[in-house]
């Protein structure tokens, strides 16, 4: 039997999307088209990129619930440092941003890596050391839309080739991590980790550096989307994207990504958050309160995993004969 | 070829220390090219350590490794990779969401210009590989769509993948069938040809003295003899193994066989087992033979209440229990001592006294709050009793040797007083030594009125220690075996489906 | 196999224990933890003349009452090898649940029974998805964490119930005697019941088995998935518990309430000691982590640190109280090579 790689988990997701999509589109036309459609594309950028970067952590069978904290950390201090230097070019903010998250999720993944502290608890704790120096740092005090300079919030929704800048950054993470996932090294290496860590070590790969450097990813996507949403958002506090890191975790799991690691894809993870962005944004458009929100997306998560796992499980062994032909 | 050869690889005086256990004092091994050298001796003999030094994953704490004759020393497990050292190991070292090529190439895949992995050259090199190892699978079939057979030929390919001068493979037969095996051997005989040289560790004499060139012994970490296999018998070997003769004789037994204590009715399961019908009397001891994979230990835990029968009845003292889990198993006097020690066994993490005692908490405790000092009491009887060597019985049972967790489970069981205990390979992977005081044991069991189902898949224990034999194959009873029926040709007739006259071809 | 006579020549004499009660005691987890809070608490008497207060001590006790109501049912669950994080939001629903009961008249008994049913509701369906459909407690629990608060959202909407009965308010806000609150002594009870569930019954001893090895525990005859069910009722009822509490003490119901309150109570457990992979922890660690955590909210609080940074100090706690003996155990084994 051979499995020619069919994405079964991804197409049915796929699927359901646009059946959702449908259904949408029968009590307001307009959702569907082509230039709204965009819109909710470019909405739902910044989760797309976060759930890149959970994604990478999750299958080295690890979680990182600081991803909002750093977004936020990092959006504010980004933010601070246009205010302070209005004319710093946006392509060195954007560095800064991404060094400040991966160093962050660098702290992460250290803890991980050399003391053995799990996941869970290493991201509780950084979770709310970061958002309390987001205090520190800003001393309570917000960074408004017109303390901001043009270039710095005007760059992700600058148009080219008819998508915002935002939409674009967001394509180009997904076809860099697809590549990276399935053609590097590290990519498979990963998916190894997540797998077999027992046989990751005989096959030469450092379990530990592994996590260490999925940390350091998703810290990041976590840093350059600080700068996206602040930007796009024009504010800048210590709040900003509160309770965001459990909708990006719910966007790998609708996504297929297995909590046990080692299972799960980039098609998956942009599908979930693009399955959350899409309903997000038809509640107000079908005369749902938004306030439904929060409950259907508990009800996907609830779905998707009980979903995945009924397809997911390995049948048991097949031993009698007569058996061999009716399964 | 003389004995003045450099050998490819040679370990010289390797020393490797656990906090607290020498696994390893200044053991000598040497590999010649073209030749098998069989490791041999017991369990905690130090052979895993040894594997795990030549390919780079332990770093010896003294000694030298060598390769023709020069120093080296492997940073990591790439580096013994690259000085052409590579090993089949005994646990799956394969993931299962990765593809056959990748899993054949993972940690030294071709490159494209960029550093991406070069799909294309990697399935091309794997399916050579493939061909040459007789696999027939797409190598870019996903690995969790093979069976445990085709894993184990992509694992081997992923030995060879390697520019391998060295290979080792620890226990490559322990999940092979007969034809399997055979293929394996011509497998070693083509390495051979090409001027590998071989490390084959296994415990099995036959594929020892069937397969290999030379042997080199080891014994509690030290190395004990080597030589020529030619020049040494079997006896010899297990002297040097254990240290002085062993006569695998099989205790003698007067069997007292008393009424029917368990009866099995019409036992079945959607796709592991059917028709199991069959009888238990008091103090006999009823073997189970059959290949591996024939469904015995599927049956023996549906009997005991892990997984559930479709259909079947099973009546204990004349009386129709419902065993819906281990729970009712242990409640109606039937105990069941797994094959897989470690993880289903013993509870690592829990101290010796509370893994004797958790199955017997209700006669201890007192309307359900624990008597630590009843507890004690219990322990200690039966620790006693099987002469467990621990330093306390508080301290946690994931300290204690293989052998000493063993007795903490079957301790923990016969605390229950039950009836009929149920033995899944209770010898296997257990050094000799030890295997008599086991089989001592259960003719003991026997002895004081109970029964025992031992599932065995080594002919001579079978034969050895059984009153009564229930052969198996693909989930059914082929046949029910004593006296002058039970033979080693027999068991293998019935447990590989061969009719009378392709036995009398053969 | 040994006959009478050999008995005394080869059996060996395995002791009980090898070391003293009082020498495992002091090397405990709890016992540095009780150090941490000895110390904690002078400072803050150092740090501020308002401290040493038995009225504002008493008032400072509210945060960690509720909290640790919950962490006591999180700590059995995690020794398990569980998890459940929709705590915050079975609050949250069993608030709203008692508030809109109010809206049709109900009065404090009634209230009592909602709460408590809604609580143990919500562990329900959590135990249900973990025990019969066999699903990771992690993300069920995310799941469910969304749905409660947001069927709560759904209910409420972003208004407000108010208007529970005056005898209503003896929960969160009366007094048991003097300075003692009614919450710290449910507090202390549970703590108690909890303590003795824990350590000194069959059903705590079969806690700690699964926690440890969940297929062995299941082969020596332990009903593992109805001991998990269980574990997930209580949790759901302690937050069914904590939701009277503080809904009493708050006066009111938003669908906001107790945001976030989920991850303290998992600080709260691991920072006693609990081992978040399950298998080892205790109850009395877990009082002293409370009171850790009590101590340095109440204390940084008299010193007006700001709430959010206040959480910087409990994350580095966290942090910290697990990465040290790591650390100190790292240089140990270093030096002793050399």
């Amino acid at each position: 039997m051979v499995s020619r790689n069919i994405p079964v988990r991804e197409t049915i997701l796929g699927g359901a999307i646009l059946v959702l999509m449908g259904l949408i589109s029968t009590r307001f036309a307009g959702f569907v088209a082509p230039a709204n459609l965009a819109n909710v594309f470019n909405d739902t950028a910044p989760l797309i990129i976060l759930a890149l970067g959970q994604m990478v952590v999750i299958l080295t069978r690890c979680i990182d619930l600081s991803m909002a904290a750093n977004l936020a950390l990092t959006g504010m201090v980004v933010a601070m440092l246009n205010v302070a230097m209005p004319g710093l070019p946006i392509p060195f903010i954007i560095a800064i941003a991404i060094l400040l998250g991966a160093f962050m999720g660098a702290i992460n993944g250290l803890l991980v890596w050399k003391l053995a502290i799990p996941p869970i608890v290493v991201t509780l704790g950084t979770m709310t050391i970061f958002r309390g120096i987001i205090f520190l740092i800003s001393d309570g005090k917000w960074v408004n839309a017109h303390e901001m300079s043009a270039a710095f919030t005007g760059f992700p929704r600058a148009a080219f080739l008819g998508l915002p800048v935002l939409s674009w950054i967001a394509i180009l993470t997904v076809i860099v991590f697809g590549l990276m996932m399935s053609r590097s090294a590290l990519g498979r290496s990963i998916f190894a980790v997540g797998g077999n860590p027992h046989a990751a070590v005989y096959t030469g790969i450092n379990v530990g550096k592994t996590q260490f450097l999925a940390f350091t990813l998703s810290g990041a996507l976590a840093g350059l989307t600080g700068y996206l949403w602040v930007a796009r958002y024009a504010v800048a506090y210590v709040d900003i994207a509160g309770g965001f890191e459990l909708e990006v975790v719910a966007a790998c799991v609708i996504g297929g990504i297995s909590i046990a690691g080692g299972i799960g894809s980039v098609g998956g993870a942009v599908l979930g958050a693009i399955f959350l962005g899409v309903v997000k944004n038809a509640l107000p458009v079908v005369n749902i309160s938004p306030f439904w929100q929060l409950a259907i997306s508990g009800s996907a998560i609830l779905i998707a995993v009980a979903f995945n796992a009924r397809a997911g499980q390995t049948k048991g062994r097949i031993i009698l004969k007569s058996a061999e032909g009716s399964v | 070829m003389t004995e003045r050869l450099t050998p490819v690889v040679s370990m010289d005086a390797i020393t490797k220390i656990f906090p607290g256990v020498k696994a390893l004092d200044a053991v000598q091994l040497d590999l010649y090219a073209g030749q098998v050298t069989a490791l041999v001796g017991e369990n905690g003999a130090g052979k895993s350590t040894t594997v795990k030094i030549l390919t780079g994953i332990y770093f010896p704490d003294g000694g030298t490794i060598r390769i023709d004759g020069q120093a080296v020393t492997f940073s990591n497990a790439n580096a013994a990779a690259d000085a052409g050292i590579t090993a089949i190991h005994q646990e799956t070292v394969l993931f299962d969401e990765l593809s056959v090529a990748e899993n054949i190439f993972i940690g030294h895949a071709p490159r494209t210009r960029w550093g991406l992995i070069d799909k294309v050259a990697m399935q091309r090199a794997a399916s050579k590989l493939l061909q040459d190892i007789g696999a027939s699978f797409d190598p870019r079939t996903r690995l969790r769509d093979l069976g445990i057979a085709s894993k184990h030929l992509v694992a081997i390919a992923r030995a060879l993948s390697v520019d391998a001068r060295v290979v080792i493979m620890d226990e490559p037969t322990a999940a092979l069938s007969h034809k399997e095996i055979e293929e394996l051997y011509e497998l070693v005989e083509t390495l051979k040809a090409q001027g590998k040289a071989i490390l084959f560790i296994s415990h099995k004499f036959d594929e020892i003295f069937r397969i290999a060139d030379r042997y080199t012994v080891f014994r509690d970490g030290a190395f004990v003899g080597a030589g020529l296999i030619a020049e040494v018998d079997q006896d010899a070997l297990v002297k040097l193994m254990v240290g002085r003769t062993v006569d695998h004789i099989f205790p003698e037994r007067t069997p007292n066989v008393a009424e029917d204590v368990l009866q099995v009715v019409g036992y079945a399961h959607p796709t592991e087992f059917a028709d199991i019908n069959f009888t238990l009397k008091r103090g006999e001891i009823l073997g189970f033979y059959g290949l591996v994979g024939a469904g015995r230990s599927e049956f023996m835990q549906s009997l005991f209440g892990i997984t559930k029968p479709t259909k079947g009845v099973c009546k204990i003292n004349g009386r129709i229990r419902i065993i819906r889990s281990p729970a009712d198993a242990v409640a109606n006097g039937i105990v069941y001592v797994p094959e897989d020690r470690g993880k289903q066994g013993a509870i690592i993490g829990l101290p010796i006294f509370q893994n004797i005692t958790l199955p017997s908490l209700g006669r201890t405790s007192k309307s359900g709050f624990l008597r630590l000092a009843e507890e004690f009491k219990l322990a200690r009887e039966y620790s006693e009793r099987l002469d467990l060597r621990a330093a306390s019985l508080d301290q946690d049972v994931g300290n204690l040797s293989g052998g000493n967790q063993q007795k903490v489970v079957i301790a923990k069981w016969l605390a229950t007083q039950p009836q009929v205990i149920i033995l899944d390979e209770p010898t296997k992977g257990i050094d000799i030594g030890s295997k008599a005081a086991v089989h001592e044991f259960m003719a003991e069991l026997a002895a004081q009125g109970l029964s025992v189902i031992m599932v065995s898949s080594e002919i001579p224990e079978v034969i050895g220690m059984s009153d009564r034999v229930i052969v198996m194959r693909d989930g059914r009873i082929e046949a029910e075996l004593e006296g002058d029926d039970l033979s080693p040709e027999t068991l293998v007739r019935y447990a590989a489906g061969i009719s009378t006259t392709q036995m009398e071809e053969a | 196999m040994t006959d009478m006579t050999d008995m005394t020549v080869n059996t060996r004499h395995v002791p009980n224990r090898l070391n003293s009660h009082a020498y495992r005691t002091l090397r405990s987890w709890e016992a540095l933890l009780l150090v941490v809070a000895v110390a904690i608490f002078v400072l803050n008497s150092f740090a501020s003349p308002y401290f040493l207060n038995a009225w504002n001590l008493s008032d400072a006790t509210y945060n960690f009452t509720e909290k640790g109501m919950i962490a006591f049912a999180m700590a059995l669950l995690i020794i398990s090898g569980e998890i459940d994080l929709s705590v915050a939001s079975i609050i949250a629903l069993a608030s709203t649940a008692m508030g809109l009961a109010v809206q049709y008249g109900a009065g404090t008994p009634e209230l009592v029974m909602i709460g408590l049913s809604v609580g143990l509701l919500c562990g329900a369906f959590n135990a249900i998805f973990v025990t019969v459909l066999g699903l990771p407690s992690i993300v069920v629990t995310i799941g469910t964490m969304s749905l409660f608060r947001g069927i709560s959202y759904i209910i409420l909407g972003d208004g407000a119930y108010r208007g529970y009965p005056d005898s209503f308010a003896w929960f969160g806000q009366g007094y048991i005697y003097w300075v003692f609150t009614v919450e710290i002594a449910i507090f202390a009870v549970i703590a108690v019941i909890y303590g003795v569930l824990l350590h000194k019954t069959n059903f705590g001893r079969a806690v700690y088995a699964i926690g440890n090895n969940p297929t062995g525990a299941l082969f020596s005859g332990i009903r593992v998935q109805r001991v998990k069910f269980i574990l997930f009722l209580l949790t759901g009822l302690m937050s069914g518990v904590a939701a009277i509490c503080l809904t009493s003490r708050l006066g009111s119901t938003r669908p906001s309430i107790a945001t976030g309150m989920e991850l303290e109570v998992v600080t709260m457990v691991v920072l006693g000691g609990i081992n978040i992979l399950g298998g080892s922890g205790s109850i009395p660690g877990v009082v002293i982590a409370a009171f850790v955590m009590g101590l340095v909210t109440f204390g940084l609080g008299l010193l007006n640190v700001p709430g959010i940074v206040m959480s910087i100090f409990i994350g580095l706690l966290l942090i910290g109280v697990i990465a040290l003996p790591r650390i100190w155990a790292m240089i140990a084994a270093r030096r002793s090579q050399t």
